[in-house]
């Protein structure tokens, strides 16, 4: 009796450790996967990084080697989308947050927070597809294109959908502002924006910016919504309202027609590390502000 | 004085209408969003569309339910014992931290990346075609952190007077995790469990090189070892989010427009199901295993 106890205790702690120890595998495996594949380029098919990531030049061998494996034109894309994504979506969403927390909590509560967990579950061809079936023609009548499909409707699609991630944790975040800051900022007389503006914003900026990286990150990485709306043209954009083509778009648009071992084939998977390696960075600056807001307390 | 006060009185006001404005178009907006899929998918909508065959999205449905249905009896018990693994187990050292950060870094990962290590492995590693089995593995990669923070958090949500009561009752740690600490943690793991599903069924950027673009079943065949049975895991499976992209940026079906405004609208629809539903159980759990007076403590 006792010894099954015991037994038991083992056992659970045993399996619940592989698990884990599991997901620890699971990123090295991940990650080593990726690195094999995507370093090809560098070291079997002799190109430089540099070229890689600053050369404009996009013409890869469909099979063997010799072509041109520049990627700038989609690293530029997908840079430039999901920057001006946050652009849009982060004053918006700190109103909301505000609006939450501030304002109106109960109002908050009742209506926004369901609104903004819907608004995060909406799968992403589903916003691709609002692109598609609004957003793309508005654009194209509004100003007079041939087509709608621009860096503006990329930018537009996926500002919507980081919405939702920037509000929630940046309410967090203004929630956890210790209470006694609004009494001792109403205490000396200031209105409830002087609060806002003065007091709050400033000790939930930690939080607040953990929530804008978490939704660039997401931008950065979304694929198919922006790969509907961003027109797939391999050239560097105009002007917002031109098309362009971004490192998701043509990862899915070109990964399946090219032959494992190519070079075209190598130059994809590099563009995939890349992507990984910058979901990687985020989190780092996700720590990194994280330990300057727990310093500054 | 009196000049700044009022310019500040008014910045407040102003602020304040602000706020109140941004809200409300977040609303809007998602009320327009949802009437309009909706409406284009009502409008679209014609009863051999739900058919199983080429012209419809019923096999399509089908490969949704079944493919979300295998992931998650991957991720549910990686995931929960991971997060019981955190919660209760791990120390303070290096390979707790590491493994924090593999979970975040997980979490964080583009699901096209995810897609491509499935494509990697599952299938060119394997030699294996286009298959249910690979999409469900990648889609349960994706699960996974979020089902271990789930259960991290609401172990952790537990009061301390649980454990030290059941300690002190004589149970072993194991015995209090599963006797004790588990049910009280049951209906926030619950509503982690319902939302990642809800999430799976929208997924199709990690699929499209996994589970692949089309699907060959035969609805009289239930044989799951047969090649074209539906509850064959090793067959190629279209879900309803792939096909809206296929339908979208390919279209070469004569009823394109209809079929991806239809199966738009069915997406949204499990989505909201899921996202309610999710809130309804877990409140209502919350209340049977709590007797319905827990509200105020913590």
């Amino acid at each position: 009796m006792r010894n099954s106890k015991f037994k038991k205790e083992y056992l659970g702690r045993t399996i619940v450790t592989i698990a884990g120890l599991f997901i620890i595998l699971l990123t090295l495996a991940i990650g080593a996967f990726l690195f094999y594949r995507g370093s090809a380029t560098f070291t079997a098919d002799h190109h430089s990084i540099a070229e890689f990531l600053f050369s404009a030049d996009w013409n890869p061998a469909e099979q063997g080697r010799g072509g041109k494996v520049g990627a700038a034109i989609f690293f530029f894309g997908s840079v430039l989308i999901s920057v001006l994504a946050l652009l849009i979506a982060t004053p918006f969403s700190l109103a909301a947050a505000l609006f939450m927390t501030e304002i109106s909590p109960k109002l908050g509560r009742k209506f926004l927070q369901p609104a903004v967990e819907i608004f995060v579950g909406i799968p992403s061809v589903v916003y691709g597809w609002v692109g598609l079936t609004i957003l793309v023609p508005f654009l194209a009548k509004t100003f007079h294109l041939p087509y709608g499909y621009s860096v503006l409707a990329g930018a537009i699609v996926l500002a919507v959908m980081i919405f939702p991630t920037i509000t929630s944790v940046a309410a967090d975040a203004v929630r956890s502002v210790p209470q006694e800051y609004r009494e001792a900022s109403y205490g000396l007389g200031s209105t409830r924006w002087q609060l806002i503006r003065k007091a709050v914003l400033p000790a939930a900026m930690p939080g607040i910016l953990t929530g804008v990286v978490l939704g660039l990150a997401r931008a950065f990485g979304e694929a198919l919504a922006v790969a509907m709306v961003i027109g797939k043209m391999q050239a560097f954009p105009k002007n917002l309202l031109s098309p362009t083509m971004n490192l998701t778009a043509e990862l899915t648009a070109d990964m399946g027609n090219t032959t494992a071992g190519s070079e075209w084939n190598n130059a994809l998977w590099s563009m995939a590390l890349l992507l990984l390696l910058i979901s990687f960075l985020f989190i780092l600056l996700i720590r990194l502000i994280g330990k300057m807001g727990a310093e500054k307390k | 004085m009196k000049q700044t006060h009022k310019r500040v009185k008014i910045a407040d006001r102003a602020a304040t209408a602000v706020l109140y404005a941004v809200a409300g178009f977040f609303l809007l907006l998602l009320a327009v969003f949802t009437i309009y899929i909706f409406y284009r998918g009502a409008v679209s909508f014609k009863p051999e569309y739900l058919g199983f065959t080429r012209g419809g999205i019923g096999v399509q449905f089908f490969n949704t339910i079944y493919l979300v249905f295998l992931s998650l009896l991957i991720s549910v018990p990686v995931g929960v014992a991971a997060g019981i693994y955190m919660a209760e187990y791990a120390g303070s050292g290096k390979l707790t931290h590491f493994l924090r950060t593999c979970i975040e870094t997980l979490a964080s990962l583009p699901s096209i990346v995810v897609g491509l290590f499935g494509y990697l492995v599952f299938l060119q590693m394997t030699g294996q075609h286009w298959n249910l089995l690979a999409g469900a593995l990648a889609v349960s990669i994706l699960n996974i952190p979020q089902l271990t923070t789930v259960t991290e958090d609401a172990l952790q949500g537990i009061p301390e007077l649980y454990r030290e009561g059941s300690l002190g009752l004589g149970a072993t740690h194991w015995q209090t995790i599963t006797g004790v600490l588990l049910p009280a943690a049951l209906p926030r793991i619950i509503t982690g469990i319902i939302m990642a599903a809800g999430r799976s069924f929208g997924e199709a950027a990690a699929l499209l090189f996994t589970s692949g673009m089309s699907s060959d079943v035969n609805f009289s065949n239930w044989n799951p070892f047969s090649p074209n049975s539906p509850l064959n895991v090793m067959r190629p499976a279209d879900t309803l989010a792939v096909r809206i992209w296929a339908l979208k940026t390919e279209g070469v079906d004569p009823n394109a427009e209809q079929l991806s405004d239809l199966a738009a609208a069915v997406l949204m629809l499990m989505v909201f199901a899921f996202s309610l539903g999710s809130r309804r159980i877990g409140a209502k759990l919350e209340a049977k295993m709590t007797g319905g007076s827990h509200k105020g403590d913590k």
